[in-house]
C-alpha cells in the first residue's frame, strides 16, 4: 500500500484575458482536473501544446493560480493544503517541491559559475549554516548528477545541452524536494544525450525516493519512464491508466490517435495510421459537450452536447460515451 | 535518374575569434530529381550549415577550401553554386531553382507583413507576373496545402494562424516558385505529433506530385523512416554512413549510427532498457584527430581509430560507412 503525495480533487486554473466592456473573460487552462499521486512514482502527464499540462504542473508548485477545487501536499510529515497556502508554510512547501525546466541554455545565469547556479537555493532558503556546509552539499549532488567536481567552477556556456541539463538536475535538488515536475525536460536535448538524462532522472528517483511529475509530449519517452500516464486535451483529463495498461490497450480516441501519430522506424509502415485531422481548439473558443469531439473520428450527437465524465474502470479511468462501444468494435 | 544537386569535397570553416573552426569536413554526396533524403546528425553535426552551403547562404566569415565543389544541374545548365556572389546571380538559386523551410515558422515570416504579401513579393522578384497573377498562384498554393478558405487567409498576418497552419503556408511558399530543390531544416520540429503527422503527409504528396527533390533536415530517425528515399548520417562536421533508407535503419554499420537507433525509446518494448551513447559530442574547436567519432565509440578497433580518418567504404548494396570496423586490413586477419 503506497501513499498519495499529491491529490488534486476538481483543480480549475483560470486567467484573466483582455478587459471586456462589462466583464472580464476568463480562459480555462485547467479543467476539473482530479487525479492522485502516489509516493514515489514517476508520474507522467501528456498531451499538445495548449492542452493545460504546464499549467497544471505550475498549479501544484503554486506557480499558477487554483481558481477552484483543491491540491493537497502530504508527505508524512506535513500536510498542505495548497489552494491557501502562504508564509512560513508556502517557504517550506518551496524546499519539498521544486521544478526542472525544459531549456537548459535559458534556465541558467550566464554569469555565475555552476557552484553558484547550484548553491543558490540554499542560500535563498537558508538551508545551511556556513559556506563550508553549501559547499559540501553542492559537492554532494553534483555528484550525484555525475557532474565533474571541478568544472563547479566554470560558467554554462562551457558546458554541451546534456551537461547543463544535468546542473539543472542538481540545482533543483540541492534543497532535498520530495516531489519534482519536470517539464520537457529532455524535449530540448539529442537522442544520444536525451536517454542519458532519463537514467540519471529514474536513478536518482530511486535512490532518493522521489516523486516525479513527469510533463511531456513525447509518448515513446514517458512510455520507457513513468509508471502512471495521464493524458490531458484541453484543460480536461481525458485518460489515466498504469503505463503498460494505457499503452497495451489506450482507450479515449485521442490517446490512440496520439500513439498512432509517433513516426515509425520502419520504413515499411507508412502512413496506414489513423490520423487526427484539424488542430486543438483555442482555450477562449472552447467546443462543447466533449472538448474533444471536433477532430474525432467516432462522434455521435451525444458527444456534441453532453460532455463526458471521468469513468474509472479499474485503476483506467477515461472520459468518452462509447469507450465501452469502441472496444468491442474498433480494435486499438 | 539524372541527378539534381552533387555536392563534392565540401570542406567549411568558420573564422571566429578562437581561430577556424571546421564545421563540415570533406562532404560528397549527390541528389536526383524526386529523390528525399534524410540528412540526420544530433547538434552540431553540420547538417544545418551543409543545407545553408547549397544555397550559398552561410556568413560572411565561412570558408570554403578549394576543393569543395557544389553543382546543381538546372535547364539552363550546371551552375557553380559557391561562385556565385552577386546578387542577380544568386537569385537564379535562393527561392529560384532551391527553396528552403526552416524549423520555426513564426520566425521565418516577417511580423508586420501579411503572409500574401510576402508570398507575391517573391513570386513576382522571381517570375515575370503581374499582382494578380501572383496573388492567383499563391491562394491556389495555400489551398493546396490544406488551408481552407485560402482567399481570406491570404491576408492575414504569421501571428493570426496556429502554428500547423503557419508551416502549412511556409511550404506553400517554399513551393509556389516550383523550385527543383526543396530543403526542408527540422521543419516538423516545432510541431506537436499529430500535426508533424500531417505536415509529413502533405510533404508525401507534394513529392509525388511536382516530383522535385527534397533534403530533409532532421534529428528524429522515425521522421526519416517515414519520409526519406536515402539517409546520410552526419556527425562532427563528417559524413560517417549513407545508404537507402530501409539499410541504414535496419541493418545499420556504423557505431554511432547504432548507438542513435539504440538511443531511442522503443514502444514495442517498453522493458527495454535505454542506451546512451556515451560522453557528450566534443567541441567544434576541439575535434578529436583520426576518427571524429572516437572519443565515445565503444568498438575502437586500434590506435588507428584516434590517428586515421576512415575512408568511406562500401558494405552492402550503395550502402556506405566510414569506420575501421570494416577495413579488412585492420580487423579480421
Amino acid at each position: 500500500m503506497t501513499d498519495t503525495l499529491i491529490k488534486t480533487d476538481g483543480l480549475t486554473v483560470e486567467f484573466p484575458i483582455g478587459r471586456g466592456l462589462f466583464k472580464k473573460q476568463m480562459l480555462t487552462a485547467v479543467d476539473n482536473v482530479s487525479v492522485e499521486i502516489e509516493d514515489g512514482s514517476f508520474f507522467g502527464l501528456v498531451g499538445e501544446s495548449g492542452s493545460g499540462k504546464t499549467t497544471f504542473g505550475r498549479a501544484l508548485l503554486k506557480a499558477a493560480p487554483i481558481s477552484s477545487g483543491t491540491a493537497t501536499y502530504s508527505d508524512g510529515d506535513v500536510t498542505y493544503d495548497l489552494g491557501d497556502l502562504k508564509g512560513a508554510e508556502l517557504t517550506d512547501y518551496r524546499k519539498r517541491a521544486q521544478l526542472i525546466f525544459q531549456d537548459p541554455y535559458a534556465a541558467l545565469s550566464p554569469r555565475m559559475t555552476v557552484r553558484d547556479i547550484i548553491a543558490e537555493p540554499l542560500e535563498v532558503m537558508g538551508l545551511t549554516k556556513s559556506r563550508a556546509e553549501t559547499d559540501e552539499r553542492v559537492r554532494e549532488i553534483a555528484a550525484r548528477c555525475r557532474l565533474n567536481l571541478e568544472h563547479l567552477r566554470r560558467f554554462p556556456h562551457a558546458f554541451s545541452g546534456g551537461q547543463r541539463q544535468r546542473i539543472s538536475i542538481a540545482r533543483a535538488l540541492v534543497s532535498g524536494p520530495r516531489f519534482v515536475v519536470a517539464d520537457e525536460s529532455v524535449a530540448a536535448l539529442d537522442v544520444s544525450i536525451q536517454a542519458d538524462v532519463l537514467n540519471l532522472l529514474k536513478q536518482i528517483q530511486a535512490e532518493m525516493g522521489l516523486t516525479f511529475l513527469f510533463i511531456s509530449h513525447d509518448l515513446s519517452v514517458v512510455a520507457h519512464t513513468c509508471d502512471h500516464v495521464a493524458v490531458m486535451y484541453l484543460g480536461r483529463l481525458v485518460e489515466t491508466a498504469p503505463t503498460r495498461r494505457i499503452f497495451a490497450a489506450p482507450r479515449h480516441p485521442y490517446t490512440k490517435a496520439l500513439f498512432s501519430a509517433i513516426p515509425s522506424l520502419d520504413p515499411d509502415d507508412r502512413g496506414n495510421s489513423q490520423k487526427l485531422i484539424g488542430e486543438i481548439p483555442s482555450p477562449t473558443n472552447q467546443p462543447s459537450g466533449c472538448k474533444f469531439h471536433t477532430r474525432c473520428p467516432h462522434v455521435i450527437d451525444k458527444c456534441r452536447r453532453v460532455e463526458p465524465v471521468l469513468e474509472a474502470d479499474g485503476d483506467h479511468d477515461v472520459a468518452c460515451h462509447r469507450w465501452k462501444e469502441l472496444l468491442e468494435t474498433v480494435p486499438a | 535518374m539524372s541527378a539534381l544537386i552533387e555536392v563534392q569535397n565540401l570542406t567549411l570553416k568558420f573564422k571566429t575569434d578562437e581561430g577556424l573552426i571546421t564545421a563540415v569536413e570533406d562532404v560528397s554526396f549527390s541528389l536526383s530529381k524526386g529523390e528525399v533524403m534524410g540528412l540526420v546528425g544530433e547538434s552540431g553535426s553540420g547538417k544545418s550549415v551543409t543545407a545553408k552551403a547549397l544555397m550559398n547562404l552561410n556568413a560572411s566569415n565561412a570558408v570554403y577550401t578549394p576543393e569543395s565543389k557544389i553543382t546543381l544541374h538546372t535547364d539552363n545548365g550546371p551552375v557553380d553554386v559557391l561562385s556565385l556572389k552577386k546578387p542577380s546571380e544568386q537569385k537564379i538559386i535562393r527561392g529560384g531553382a532551391i527553396s528552403m523551410i526552416f524549423q520555426e515558422p513564426m520566425a521565418s515570416f516577417a511580423p508586420a507583413i501579411s503572409i500574401g504579401k510576402q508570398m507575391i513579393e517573391q513570386l513576382q522578384l522571381h517570375g515575370d507576373m503581374s499582382r494578380k497573377q501572383a496573388r492567383e498562384i499563391s491562394v491556389e498554393m495555400l489551398d493546396r496545402v490544406g488551408i481552407s478558405d485560402a482567399a481570406k487567409r491570404i491576408d492575414q498576418y504569421a501571428f493570426e494562424l496556429s502554428g500547423g497552419m503557419r508551416q502549412r503556408a511556409m511550404i506553400a511558399m517554399a513551393l509556389s516558385t516550383s523550385p527543383a530543390l526543396l530543403i526542408a531544416d527540422e521543419p516538423t520540429t516545432a510541431l506537436d505529433v499529430t500535426i508533424q503527422a500531417q505536415v509529413i503527409d502533405l510533404m508525401k504528396d507534394l513529392v509525388n506530385e511536382f516530383h522535385m527533390g527534397i533534403i530533409f533536415i532532421t534529428h528524429d530517425l522515425g521522421v526519416v523512416a517515414q519520409t526519406a528515399d536515402r539517409v546520410n548520417v552526419m556527425y562532427l562536421g563528417r559524413l560517417i554512413e549513407e545508404g537507402p533508407v530501409r539499410e541504414v535503419i535496419r541493418n545499420a554499420k556504423h557505431p554511432y549510427t547504432q548507438g542513435l537507433l539504440a538511443a531511442l525509446p522503443k514502444l514495442e518494448d517498453l522493458d527495454a532498457p535505454l542506451t546512451p551513447v556515451p560522453g557528450d559530442i566534443p567541441s567544434p574547436l576541439d575535434r578529436p584527430p583520426g576518427c571524429v567519432f572516437h572519443t565515445r565509440c565503444s568498438k575502437v578497433v586500434g590506435p588507428e581509430c584516434s590517428s586515421v580518418m576512415p575512408q568511406e567504404r562500401r558494405v552492402a548494396d550503395d550502402h556506405d560507412v566510414a569506420c575501421h570496423i570494416y577495413n579488412p586490413e585492420l580487423v579480421g586477419q
